[in-house]
């Protein structure tokens, strides 16, 4: 089984994108599952399942969403390789802007909105600099300008990436980035492998549940802002 | 790179700052990267979970794919082709193949639901029968893997609709100084701003001033700006074009613009004049390309009539806006 991890700030579209590969790479007879990972609450399981994928959500609640992630990865692996598919996605957006789930050797998909604005591509780190792949999405309403401005500075932060602009609805440029997909993931096993970019060390004390604010509360790894 | 003084490197690649940017360390610039790295605290790296070569390492691969995407130059495109498909209905669609060169430009012509925007679709995807209608885009004579292969890129393509907007936070000026920032050196971009700013008002028939939020334009101002941004900022060689014709710009020299920038200019439309315009038209009819026209003597005629007509409802609605009184 090939794993993808698709990674994104909220409302870009990725389940829609996700749907539409999904699709695109049964054509080719290959069956794929699909695990949404999201903090507080997700209706996306429903729009799999909508579309006949298989799928299962994995919510963080209280928890920090990367150290969820990163600690269930290997669960949702073994499910999948249980059900025999050829391809599982999963798919993030409730991550912080610091962290990215990308793993090494696993093929990493970032997928961002233009409407997101122009600063964006620099705003969320390490989830766009890391990535193999490159999504843009909503692309079509906006000024051809915005667009160019959009794809130089998603360059700039990562001009490795292979990117794309996609349109969700029409399933515009889907095809291309399944073949991409196709020809990039690998199969492997992922025990042992290791993040792209280690998580944050959040050992203080409001990581134990403190909530009164002052200086004398705060034990462990704090930084201070500087004036 | 590493061993370059940082001043040096962020004159050839002053994108390197965004990258320098995320490093929670100050840089000093008079010296090189990995002599910086050498300052930074122990801390840093361990928190990075990388040693000093490795980051510098990532940092010598950033640049170098940096430099080779972004220094990478749009090829100009001499012309685009457009080989038969079928219809909605399966039947096969039955013409030459449609050559169109640099600096031309085509109306496609149609009833609403037609199919005019599925084949400005098919160009913009470089269709290789891959699309719903199984047509085959050439650019300079290539399918789209052979075109890919050889260094064409995927961004040849600028595309202008009616259904676009700005949706920055900016003045013109500032959208335009940058937009000009991503191709153009440090000196060349206020003679180009400015220009680009000259040629949309007199586009526009309205004018408005570089401190105008580009939000705060009407669909005609918009347009405008959108135009002749295509026309001297953008570096795609190929513009498609859906719809733009209620915006109540002066197409004639929207046009003359695009196409006398070498442009290759497709427009989806349903304007009798922009239709005439173009010396070669294609009618689409239940999603087949059922004609393609040359235009004729008579209708080169029937066009500066219409262009007459067109600029007489011109001066009736700027006399009007002006709350004045029309005469006979």
């Amino acid at each position: 089984m090939k794993l993808v991890t698709f990674a994104g700030p909220p409302a870009t579209g990725k389940t829609t994108v996700m749907t539409r590969i999904v699709k695109e790479l049964e054509n080719f007879g290959n069956r794929i599952g699909a695990c949404k990972f999201d903090c507080l609450q997700t209706e996306d399981d429903k729009l799999y399942a909508a579309s006949g994928i298989p799928s299962i959500k994995g919510l963080s609640a209280e928890l920090c969403p990367d150290h969820y992630y990163i600690t269930n990865i290997q669960l949702v692996y073994d499910w999948g390789q249980k059900e025999g598919f050829d391809f599982l996605f999963t798919e993030s957006a409730g991550l912080c802007n610091r962290c990215s789930p990308y793993i090494k050797n696993v093929l990493s998909v970032c997928v961002i909105d233009q409407l997101s604005g122009i600063h964006a591509p620099r705003k969320i780190g390490p989830l766009l600099k890391l990535a193999d792949i490159v999504l843009i999405t909503k692309g079509d309403i906006v000024s051809q300008a915005e667009r160019e401005v959009f794809l130089r500075r998603v360059e700039i932060s990562n001009p490795r990436a292979r990117i794309f602009h996609v349109n969700g609805l029409t399933g515009q440029g889907i095809s291309e980035v399944a073949n991409s997909i196709r020809e990039l993931a690998q199969e492997r096993n992922i025990d042992n492998e290791t993040l792209r970019f280690p998580m944050p060390m959040a050992l203080c004390s409001y990581c134990l549940g403190e909530t009164k604010i002052g200086k004398e509360y705060q034990i462990g790894n704090v930084k201070h802002i500087k004036l | 790179m590493i061993k370059t003084n940082l001043k040096d490197l962020l004159i050839s690649c002053p994108y390197i700052s965004y990258y320098l940017d995320d490093f929670e360390e100050d840089f000093d610039e008079e010296i090189s990267f990995e002599e910086n790295l050498r300052k930074f605290p122990d801390y840093f790296f361990e928190q990075r979970k990388m040693s000093r070569e490795e980051v510098a390492e990532e940092f010598e691969t950033y640049i170098r794919a940096a430099q080779e995407r972004l220094h990478q130059e749009i090829k100009s495109v001499t012309s685009v082709t457009i080989l038969p498909g079928r219809g909605k209905d399966g039947t096969k669609e039955i013409f030459d193949p449609i050559e169109i060169r640099k600096g031309e430009m085509v109306a496609i012509v149609g009833e609403t639901g037609s199919g005019k925007s599925r084949l400005l679709e098919d160009i913009e995807w470089q269709a290789m029968g891959d699309t719903p209608t199984g047509r085959t885009v050439l650019i300079d004579g290539m399918k789209k893997t052979e075109y890919r292969r050889k260094g064409g890129r995927s961004r040849a393509i600028a595309q202008l609709s009616q259904n676009m907007n700005f949706v920055l936070d900016m003045n013109v000026g500032e959208f335009l100084t940058m937009h000009a920032e991503c191709f153009l050196r440090k000196e060349e971009i206020p003679e180009k701003v400015q220009k680009v700013y000259d040629v949309a008002v007199s586009l526009a028939g309205e004018t408005f001033s570089m401190d105008t939020a580009v939000t705060a334009l009407s669909g005609g101002q918009s347009r405008a700006l959108m135009i002749a941004d295509c026309a001297f900022l953008s570096r795609a060689p190929i513009v498609l074009i859906d719809e733009i014709e209620n915006a109540g710009i002066d197409r004639r020299r929207a046009m003359d613009l695009l196409t006398g920038n070498d442009k290759i200019v497709l427009i989806a439309t349903h304007d009798p004049i922009l239709s005439l315009m173009a010396p070669k038209r294609i009618t689409i009819r239940n999603g087949g390309i059922s004609s393609i026209l040359l235009r004729d003597e008579q209708e080169e005629a029937v066009l500066l009539r219409a262009e007459k007509m067109d600029h007489e409802l011109m001066i009736l609605r700027n006399t009007i806006r002006r709350g004045e009184r029309i005469s006979i």
